[in-house]
This record gives structure tokens, C-alpha cells and sequence, in this order.
């Protein structure tokens, strides 16, 4: 919504300074966007005196003319002018100015090897006149005290733009931003003078708004302008189209823009000899087509608000009109029509044909149901004074009467509602000035909403007027109480935040990567959940909502690659998606490491990563996060984009269905597929959805406090078995042999190879031994030492390894 | 007499010179082996009288004292001296680097998560979330956004079907409708997470994060709308003073609506949150409109109170002083290494938010 301040002051008598006016709108809740000139390259166009001319050295037709700009030194200027003399007055262009014929910017150069700066202007060159001839020559009288000062003038008035929201469609309209000044003491609302237009016979062309289910159209005002004659507008309405950035057309569309933007009332002109007959508006037709004023042709479907004559549609009501029936130079008679469409129709076309226009935004947000005549009479009166031409009487069809809304408003609301108070009378003037009519019962007020403010409907959108108007500024600020109804987090949000800080301390940056994806690299990481398209992608490659963490991971993984890093450990928290259903996602950490460790680390081995650092990092976070190392179970299972052989899941309990966590080598293929260089790539992935709640839990008393001081033994065993044998279910059985005897098993080393069946490895481990009651005797030892050696060989098919 | 002085000398001066192990050791069988000089006067003595026998006694063991005492001297010396002669050879270069340290990083997004809900957690709040997938009831009619209303067009959705039935949220808002269907009053609740908007250029990024702030009870105003957010607002910039502008606008889930507008200035190119007499725009809140308490079964005429949205990606931008929005998402290493957090640094109320 743009305008000048001299346009807002046809409606508002203010003495207001540009800036009180302009904080005032932003107190009334229109904002300020922007308050500038709107072309000031203007500005760098001066009036400029030729104080000497000099013949160029190297060029006959040249000169090197010294100008005044109003400043300390003259500026040297190359000319070619033949008029460029001594004691012009002229129009100096200085370096970064654009000259408005040709778009050319300008800079300091040299012509022929002397410097100018800057340019003397014709008028051509600056679109005052054809006049190319020469440098333009200015009035001594008019012009000599001006030196140095701006030559274009009226381009210099400055233009609001404010963004005005939703619900005020009033404030599309200058005279709405008036009235809301008005009403917050900025100033005094100017009367709309009612000039009695002459009005001529009645409006011949007959107009009917067929009654029928979903008629978008409630009134369609008309009438005939006959004998006018369409032009070029006056310089005054073509200032101000021009001032709005808008291109002036003729003066028949310049009025009804002018109205439109000067009342938020639009209005449509036909060329009245292009109707066939009469216009009905009716609901469309599926399949009906007609050609816009845009120059494109549109296909209707059924109950769209169309206004039609004999031979088919003219236009889309409130939406665009037709070309067939549009205005030219030539027009003689223009039928004006000034109608009320129902938002929620202009809505569903305008959605359905996805066509936005200026008149669409402003019916969809409400139009004034009573400035339907004040728009025909403002218009017709403009063009019978620019174009000619005699007025009809005006026709209006109505199918429904406009009954003002009535809302009773309980005074002691706006306290309650803003914790401050303003006296009742304050209350009172303030709505009475916004264009409520207000009667006071007691603590009641009986109010009727203005026709212009759709948006107002119940009781609070009448504390929001008075408070707008009175000021946010008066409403408090209280201290903020601390009481508390629950706990900040709850169990699973405590969980998240553990689980990011625990796996980020173990080295992993943590990222945000988008929720959506690209389905080609999804449906590696898929598995057998369902693809969740995005039925209006941003791009083609972010068209599905992720099924996996890695999928994003890995993409950004291998950008990181080809920017030169090798060793990259990265890891998001956030949820992946199983359906296209509100609350079908879980939470899940996913993270990646590539490359080597210990890489050019003068003390320690490099190595590549490998399965067995991720099983570190997501059996570590799951431990840190309170469950026991000891219940987790392993599973040599995983999802298919994991390598086959080195790769597992990770249970709470043996007998749990659900995996909390998967680790591994990524799958060879995904990375050849994806083309990723890394030497080594291995992940990690916890579901918190599935992590149960710790049984023992941090505010719980410890268990009590037992150590054994009697000696401790240890022992060393070499068990051959078969080669697929787990070494878990090797520690699950000697563990189970006493438990109360055998504190700890380590397992410090697997081998195969020399000595050893093909089929077979031999794994070593360290058995430590200590009880609680007494000091072992070597009795004992050898007793449970024999237990271990014939329980794993019976249980496992093992050998011990002599 | 005057001999066992002269050993006693003889002995003392020969010690006093610097010797090595076994030199000592040898001097130490010479006095005190089974021959040795001190050992060999202490077998005369039997053949004493007893008075000339315990007089001589006594001047022999204290001699033997003394010399024993100089011999375990030296030896200890000579020890001391041969250590640290060895450690000497065993010197490292310590400037050599250290083994690797694995120094992980937090997001700023993660980082300003927790800072907002320290703080909302000091003053009573506790947090909700929803899922990033919503149907349009709860994103846009039960926040009073009927399918015809033109705020619609205020968000660029993301649909799931070609009904518009399914989204991505455009907003944290509809955690307000869950919680508040899912409970009874009061609430007071703040609600961090994933927003989506089909937007995409350099100021937007197609997901970002918002935190939606609900407080309803029998009799809270706009003026706890106010205290709360000068509250955050201080507390989140650290600063003691800010000032704060509410201006009216209109979002159709609160009535009155207000934006929020914070003073700042700027320095080096930077924007610095305080008392600069420059406006910038970081939230929109309002009192929660009677048509949505209604529309989650909650009596309007007994409740009220405020809501409001606030932008992280930006508020995180704003503190540290990061240019580019889109940057959060782009997962660069060196992003993430200069703008991450140490996982140690955990926000909180008795710590404060940052170090």
C-alpha cells in the first residue's frame, strides 16, 4: 500500500511533521515498510551554470566547459553542445547518475584524453521534450538563484509504503490510513465533498445477478458514461499514478485505479458498445473460457462468479476483466461497474485459476458494501471532467441488504484484557472517530461496526481497536512470576538433550539438516518404510520427507570430502518419518565417521575407522545415559545400507524385540553408489522412541556399598571354537558359572591362522577371580579354573587350547 | 687412643672425597668387614680392663657411629647423583603435540534451544512439542485460519496430498491446540521445534525453528505478555537494559496481536541488541484469540492469556553473530567448528548461559 503524504493530506487535516505521522502509523499497527522518495536518481540531476568553455585540444567539435554546481570548485565538463556557452544556465548530471532516456549510468571518463565529470543534459535525454538539439537551456530569471539545487521537483515527494495486514482492508485505501490517524489525534478527517454530478437518463443496459447457490456477487452497481472521450491522463492524476510506481494507462483506467486506491473502492469500465445486449453475473459453466485483459485465456469450472453478456463472459467478477470488453483510445461509451463480491468466492476462483490481481487481493479481504455509489460518483464525476461525456443514472442490483454488525462490548473487558485503564469517554471517542456508532448502556456500550471493517466481529477485536489506537506503549510491564505447574522437561526430552551433549563430547559435530530429502539418496537408507513425497517440493532433489538420518548425513558428508577433509565425525538428532501422519516420526541420533584415526599423529598408529569405534561411541552414550553395559545384548542383524559382515544391533535386554541402536561399516555399495572417497565409513544410529525408562534412576538411593578386600586371582584361557562362534555367548557362559566368584572376563585376543582348523579361532581371555568371604586357596582356583574349561567345552563344543 | 683418632681422620677425609659406589663399599669392608680395622679394635676389647674396657668401648662405638653415618651419607649421595644422571638421559621434547583431542560441538540451533528453555524454565514454563507433520485443522482452522482466509497466504505451505489435508507445520502454533486439547487450564507452556515454509532464498531457509510461548490462566493480561518477553529478552541477550517496542499487528490466533521490535545498533558491521536507537522485528505474540480457546474446549469467559512465536535460527543469529541464515543448514565442517558450542557448555540457571 503506497502513497504520498500530500495524497494522505486530501483526506487528513494535520499540522503533523512527516516523522510524527509516520511513528504514528506504526503505533496504529500499519507498517512503515519504507518512506523514501521514490525515484530519487532524480536527485543527482542539478541546475548548473557554464561559467567558461574552452575548445578541446584534440577534438574540432568539442569543449571543455568549467560549470557551477553550487559547490566550492566548478566541475570540468566535455560537451558537445554547439549552444553549451558561457553563462548557460543548464542541467548538470554528475557521475552515478542514470540518464533517464537510456538507462545509461554515468562515470568519471575521458573523452578524447581529457577528464569529464559528468554530463550537461538536453532535454530529450532527461524525457522533458523530443528537444535533442543542444543542452537544455534554462529560464535566467527562474533559475539563477537555483544553482546547485535539485532540478526535477515534484519527483521528490516522498512515498509511504506500508504493509498492511490481513484484516484491514480499510487501510488499502488512503482514506482508511487517514481515519485511523484521525482517530489517534494525528489529525482531523476531511468530509468527502458531495458534489451533485448531473445525471442523465436512466442506465439502458440491463443488468441482472442471477439468483443461484454460491453466487459470488451480493450488489452490482452500474452506470453509463456515454460520448467521452479516452485520453492521456491530466499531469495531476498522472503524478500520482506514476508517484505509486505504477504506469499511467488512459484516463478512463487512471480514474478507476485513482478511486480504487483512494477509496479501497475498485471499480471495472467496459467499452459499453462491446456488451452484447445485457449482463447477467451468474455462476460459471465448466469448461467456459475467456480471454483476460492479461492476454491469457482461462478455462472455468463450475461456480465461478462470472459477469456475462449475450455472447458469453466478459470478465471474472472482482477478479480480472475481459479483453473483449476492455477499454481503448477510442472508447465512446464506458459502462463503470461498482460491485460486492464475497470474499470467500474471490478466494476459491482466484486459488483455482491461480491468478492474483490487485482487485482480487482487496475483495478477498472485504470491500466496503457501502461504497459502491460513492465509487461510481467520484469515478463518473473524474471522467465526465477529463473525458467528456453524459452520466447515467446509477443502477444498482442488490440480491441481499447490508444490515450493520451490532456488538455489545462490556467497558471493563479492555482492563481485563490489557491491565491498564483509560477513562469510558476516551473509549467512547476513540471507536466514535474509527466510524463506530456507539450508544452507551451503564457498563455497556451498543456499537455498530463500520461497513468498511470486516474483520470486526466480537467484543475483543474492540479492545484491540482501542488499545491500537491509545497506545501498546500504555500497557505494563509486570514481573514475571516464577511458579512452576510442571517440570520443565519431561523424561524423554531430558533423554534428547543427554544423548546430543554425550555423543558430541565423543568427538562428532553435531548438524541441523533439513527434514526432506532427495528420494534417490532416501531410498538407500529406506528400508521397508513408506516414501513420503512432498506434493510442492522447493526442487526436485528435496521432494521426499526423510526416512533416515544418514540420508541427509551422508549427502553433506560427502560435500565436506570434496572440500578437502578426510577425518569427519558428524551426527543430527531429529526425527525421521515413518508415514504421512501427524505423529508418525521418531526420534533418532544418526552419526557418521570417515577416514582414519590417529592420522599423522607422530606417537600413535594410524588406522582406519571400523565397526568397533562406533560400537564404542553408541554402547558409551547408551552407558553415560545410565543403562547397564552389562544387560545390553548384541545382535550380528542390521538395516541393508550396513555392511553385511560388520555391522550390529544393539538391544537393552536379551529378550528385547526392538533394537535401541544399529552400528557398522556403511554398505560398500551405497558408497560406491553415492561416489563418496573416503578410505573408511563407518555410523551409528539410537532410537529414543525405543530406549525404555532406566529402572534404577538417578535420584534413587545407591545400592549399598560391598567390596571384597581378599586376594584377587587371575586366569588365563585359550578356547578354540568354531569360527562363527559369538564371543558373546563365550562371556555369557563363564560368567554364569559363578557368579559370585568370577568378577570380570576380558576378552584380550582372537586369532586365527597357523596351528589353528581352517574353520576355527582361538579366543583368549582373562578371567579374574576373588570372593567376598575368604582368600582363595589354590584348591579353589584350580576347582573353578577345571569348571570353566569343561562348562565352556560342554556348552560351546570348544577346546581349550593347550 | 691417638690411633683410633687417626682411623677415625684418616677415614673422614678419605670420604669426603667424591668416589664412586664401589670405593665406598670397599672402605666400608675395610673398616667393618671381618677384618676390618674398626671391627679388628673391637675384638681387643675383651682383653681390657673393665673400667679402661668400657671408657674404650664407648669412644670405639662412637667413632663407628660416626664413620657408618658418613658411609650411608655418601652412598645415599652417590645414588641420588647416578638417578639423576640416568633421568637426565631420558628427557622428552614436551613440546612434541599431545595425543589427539576429539572435541565435539553443539549447533547454535541446539545451544539456543537450551538457553530458551533455561531461562523459560526460571519462570515457571515447561516445554511440549509436536510433530513436525500436521493436518490443516491443527495449523491452520483451529487457529481461527479458515481455509478462506487470506492470512493463509501469509504461510507457503508444504503439502503431503493433493488435498491439502496433510503439511509440514508452518509454525509451532498447533502444539498450543495439543496441549491444550490434551489438558485442562492453567498452561504454561513453551513449545521449540521444526517449522516449514516453501520458501527459499538468501534471508529464508525452506525449515526453520520457531518457539511458540503459551501462558493461559483466569487473569493474565497483555502486561505478563510484556513482562514475560523483557524478561527473555534480557535475559537471553545478557544485558541489563533493552529496550523493547510492541507494535499492533495481526495474526488471526491472537487478539490484540502485537510484533515486538528490540533497539540495536550497529558496530563493525555487527548487530548489537541494547539500547541503539535502530528497530529490529524478532517476534509476533498476542493474546490468545477467544475462537481458538473455544475451538480446544477451553471456556473463554473463564480463561485468557498470551501466546507468541519467536524465530531461533534468527534469535542465534542476533547473539553470536552469524550472517547467513542458510548457513545453518548446509552442514560446513568449518561452520560447524566455528559457530558450534563445546558440548560442556550446558546453559542453565545456576551457571548462567554462558561462561
Amino acid at each position: 500500500m503506497k502513497f504520498t503524504i500530500g495524497w494522505l493530506k486530501e483526506h487528513l487535516d494535520t499540522k503533523k511533521k512527516d516523522s510524527e505521522l509516520i511513528d504514528k502509523l506504526t503505533d496504529l499497527g500499519l507498517e512503515v515498510e519504507s518512506f523514501e522518495s521514490l525515484n530519487s536518481d532524480l536527485d543527482n540531476f542539478k541546475v548548473a551554470k557554464i561559467i567558461n568553455t574552452e575548445q578541446h585540444p584534440n577534438a574540432d567539435r568539442l569543449r571543455i566547459c568549467d560549470v557551477d554546481i553550487g559547490q566550492e570548485n566548478t566541475v570540468k565538463v566535455v560537451c558537445g553542445a554547439p549552444n553549451a556557452k558561457k553563462d548557460l544556465l543548464t542541467i548538470y548530471a554528475g557521475p552515478g547518475s542514470i540518464i533517464p532516456k537510456n538507462n545509461m549510468k554515468l562515470s568519471v571518463s575521458k573523452i578524447r584524453g581529457v577528464i569529464s565529470y559528468g554530463m550537461l543534459c538536453s532535454e530529450s535525454e532527461l524525457n522533458l521534450s523530443d528537444e535533442s538539439e543542444g543542452i537544455t537551456e534554462l529560464n535566467t530569471s527562474q533559475y539563477l538563484d537555483k544553482i546547485g539545487k535539485n532540478f526535477f521537483k515534484s519527483n521528490s515527494e516522498k512515498v509511504v509504503d506500508l504493509s498492511i495486514t490481513p484484516n484491514r482492508p480499510d487501510c488499502l485505501g488512503v482514506r482508511g490510513v487517514a481515519r485511523d490517524l484521525a482517530a489517534a489525534g494525528a489529525g482531523k478527517l476531511k468530509n468527502i465533498s458531495n458534489k451533485n454530478i448531473k445525471k442523465n437518463g436512466s442506465q439502458t443496459i440491463k443488468v441482472s445477478i442471477k439468483k443461484e447457490k454460491n453466487q459470488g456477487c451480493i450488489v452490482f452497481g452500474s452506470c453509463l458514461i456515454k460520448g467521452v472521450t479516452n485520453k492521456e491522463s491530466p499531469k495531476w492524476l498522472k503524478e500520482k499514478i506514476i508517484s505509486l510506481g505504477q504506469k499511467p494507462i488512459s484516463a478512463i483506467v487512471d480514474i478507476t485505479n485513482y478511486v480504487m486506491l483512494d477509496l479501497n473502492r475498485p471499480l471495472h469500465a467496459y467499452d459499453a458498445d462491446k456488451i452484447d445486449k445485457e449482463i447477467t453475473v451468474r455462476n460459471s459453466k465448466n469448461g467456459e473460457t475467456f480471454e483476460a485483459l492479461d492476454n491469457k485465456e482461462y478455462k472455468l469450472s463450475d461456480e465461478m462468479c462470472v459477469i456475462s453478456d449475450k455472447s458469453g463472459v466478459l470478465g471474472l467478477g472482482g477478479i480480472i476483466g475481459g479483453k473483449r470488453s476492455g477499454t481503448e483510445i477510442n472508447t465512446k461509451n464506458i459502462l463503470l461497474e461498482s460491485a460486492y463480491f464475497i470474499p470467500r468466492s474471490i478466494r476459491k476462483t482466484s486459488k483455482l485459476l491461480n491468478l492474483d490481481t490487485d482487485a482480487k487481493f482487496r475483495f478477498e479481504r472485504g470491500i466496503d458494501p457501502e461504497s459502491i455509489e460513492l465509487g461510481l460518483l467520484k469515478a463518473s464525476e473524474l471522467i465526465s471532467k477529463i473525458c467528456g461525456g453524459k452520466i447515467s443514472n446509477f443502477d444498482i442490483q442488490k440480491t441481499e441488504k447490508f444490515n450493520k454488525n451490532k456488538i455489545k462490548f462490556n467497558l471493563s473487558l479492555f482492563e481485563k484484557i490489557t491491565g491498564f485503564k483509560i477513562k469510558d469517554h476516551e473509549i467512547i471517542k476513540i471507536l466514535t472517530d474509527l466510524g463506530f456508532e456507539v450508544s452507551r448502556k451503564k457498563l455497556e456500550l451498543d456499537l455498530k461496526i463500520p461497513t468498511w471493517r470486516p474483520d470486526i466481529t466480537q467484543p475483543i477485536d474492540i479492545v484491540e481497536e482501542i488499545v491500537r489506537v491509545k497506545g501498546y506503549n500504555n500497557i505494563e510491564t509486570l514481573e514475571p512470576e516464577k511458579t512452576k505447574i510442571k517440570d520443565t522437561l519431561n523424561k524423554q526430552q531430558k533423554l534428547f538433550h543427554f544423548l546430543q551433549r554425550s555423543v558430541a563430547s565423543k568427538g562428532y559435530f553435531e548438524t541441523v539438516t533439513w527434514s526432506f530429502t532427495d528420494s534417490k539418496i532416501n531410498n538407500l537408507f529406506k528400508e521397508n518404510l513408506k516414501e513420503i513425497k512432498i506434493v510442492n517440493p522447493i526442487s526436485s532433489d528435496l521432494n521426499v520427507l526423510r526416512n533416515s538420518i544418514f540420508t541427509n548425513l551422508i549427502f553433506y558428508l560427502k560435500k565436506n570430502l570434496d572440500r578437502g577433509f578426510k577425518d569427519i565425525s558428524l551426527f543430527e538428532i531429529g526425527p525421521i518419518f515413518k508415514d504421512s501422519k501427524p505423529g508418525a516420526q521418531l526420534t533418532v541420533i544418526g552419526a557418521i565417521k570417515s577416514g582414519k584415526v590417529s592420522r599423522l599423529i607422530w606417537n600413535e598408529k594410524e588406522r582406519l575407522v571400523d565397526v568397533f569405534d562406533v560400537k564404542k561411541d553408541a554402547i558409551q552414550t547408551l552407558v553415560e545415559a545410565g543403562y547397564d553395559r552389562k544387560s545390553l545384548f548384541i545382535r550380528d542383524k542390521s538395516p541393508s545400507y550396513y555392511h553385511p559382515g560388520k555391522a550390529g544391533s544393539v538391544y537393552l535386554d536379551k529378550d528385547d524385540i526392538e533394537p535401541v541402536a544399529y552400528f557398522g561399516d556403511i554398505h560398500p555399495n551405497i558408497i560406491k553408489k553415492l561416489d563418496i572417497k573416503t578410505e573408511g565409513l563407518v555410523g551409528f544410529e539410537i532410537y529414543l522412541d525405543h530406549l525404555k525408562e532406566n529402572k534404577i534412576k538417578l535420584k534413587d538411593q545407591k545400592p549399598n556399598f560391598e567390596y571384597s578386600d581378599f586376594q584377587k586371582s587371575e586366569r588365563d584361557f585359550a578356547f578354540i571354537v568354531d569360527k562363527n562362534f559369538k564371543a558373546q555367548d563365550l562371556v555369557e557362559i563363564i560368567s554364569s558359572i559363578d557368579k559370585d566368584l568370577i568378577r570380570s572376563i576380558k576378552i584380550f585376543d582372537i586369532y586365527e591362522g597357523e596351528n589353528i582348523p581352517v574353520d576355527k579361532k582361538s579366543i583368549a581371555l582373562n578371567v579374574t577371580i576373588q570372593s567376598f568371604e575368604k582368600t582363595l586357596e589354590e584348591s579353589d582356583l584350580e576347582k573353578i579354573n577345571n569348571l570353566i574349561i569343561s562348562t565352556v567345552e560342554s556348552k560351546s563344543g570348544a577346546k581349550i587350547r593347550s | 687412643m691417638s690411633y683410633i683418632k687417626k682411623i677415625k681422620d684418616e677415614y673422614l677425609y678419605k670420604l669426603n672425597n667424591n668416589l664412586s659406589i664401589e670405593i665406598v663399599n670397599q672402605i666400608k669392608t675395610e673398616l667393618f668387614g671381618k677384618n676390618g680395622q674398626i671391627s679388628n679394635l673391637f675384638k681387643t676389647l675383651g682383653s681390657l680392663k673393665t673400667d679402661e674396657r668400657i671408657k674404650y668401648a664407648s669412644e670405639l662405638n662412637s667413632i663407628k657411629e660416626e664413620l657408618q653415618e658418613k658411609i650411608n651419607s655418601k652412598l645415599q649421595e652417590i645414588e641420588i647423583r647416578e638417578v639423576n644422571s640416568k633421568l637426565e638421559n631420558e628427557k622428552v621434547d614436551v613440546t612434541l603435540p599431545e595425543r589427539e583431542i576429539n572435541r565435539g560441538k553443539i549447533h547454535p540451533v541446539s545451544q539456543v534451544i537450551d538457553e530458551i528453555s533455561s531461562i523459560f524454565s526460571e519462570i515457571g514454563f515447561s516445554v511440549e512439542e509436536g510433530p513436525d507433520i500436521e493436518n490443516e485443522h491443527y495449523n491452520f482452522t483451529a487457529l481461527n485460519t479458515p481455509d478462506n482466509h487470506p492470512a493463509r497466504d501469509m504461510h507457503d505451505t508444504f503439502y503431503l496430498d493433493n488435498n491439502k489435508e496433510l503439511l509440514l507445520r508452518t509454525h509451532t502454533s498447533p502444539v498450543q491446540v495439543r496441549t491444550m486439547l490434551n489438558g485442562k487450564p492453567p498452561f504454561k507452556i513453551i513449545a521449540p521445534g521444526r517449522t516449514y515454509r516453501s520458501d527459499s532464498d538468501q534471508t529464508h531457509s525452506p525449515m526453520f525453528h520457531q518457539v511458540e510461548g503459551l501462558h493461559i490462566d483466569k487473569d493474565i493480561n497483555m502486561g505478563h505478555l510484556k513482562g514475560c518477553l523483557n524478561y527473555f529478552i534480557k535475559s537471553f541477550f545478557e544485558v541489563d537494559k533493552i529496550k523493547m517496542r510492541f507494535r499492533p499487528s495481526h495474526f488471526p490466533f491472537t487478539e490484540p496481536s502485537a510484533e515486538v521490535d528490540i533497539g540495536y545498533e550497529l558496530k563493525d558491521g555487527k548487530i548489537v541488541i541494547g539500547e541503539g536507537n535502530k528497530w529490529l522485528e524478532i517476534l509476533g505474540c498476542g493474546m490468545v484469540h477467544p475462537n481458538v480457546l473455544k475451538n480446544v474446549k477451553v471456556n473463554p469467559d473463564k480463561y485468557q492469556g498470551y501466546a507468541f512465536g519467536i524465530g531461533i535460527d534468527r534469535l542465534g543469529m542476533l547473539k553470536y553473530g552469524i550472517n547467513d541464515l542458510r548457513a545453518f543448514f548446509e552442514t560446513d565442517y568449518r561452520w560447524l567448528n566455528h559457530f558450534g558450542f563445546d558440548p560442556l557448555d550446558v546453559p542453565s540457571n545456576y551457571r548462567g548461559l554462558s561462561r
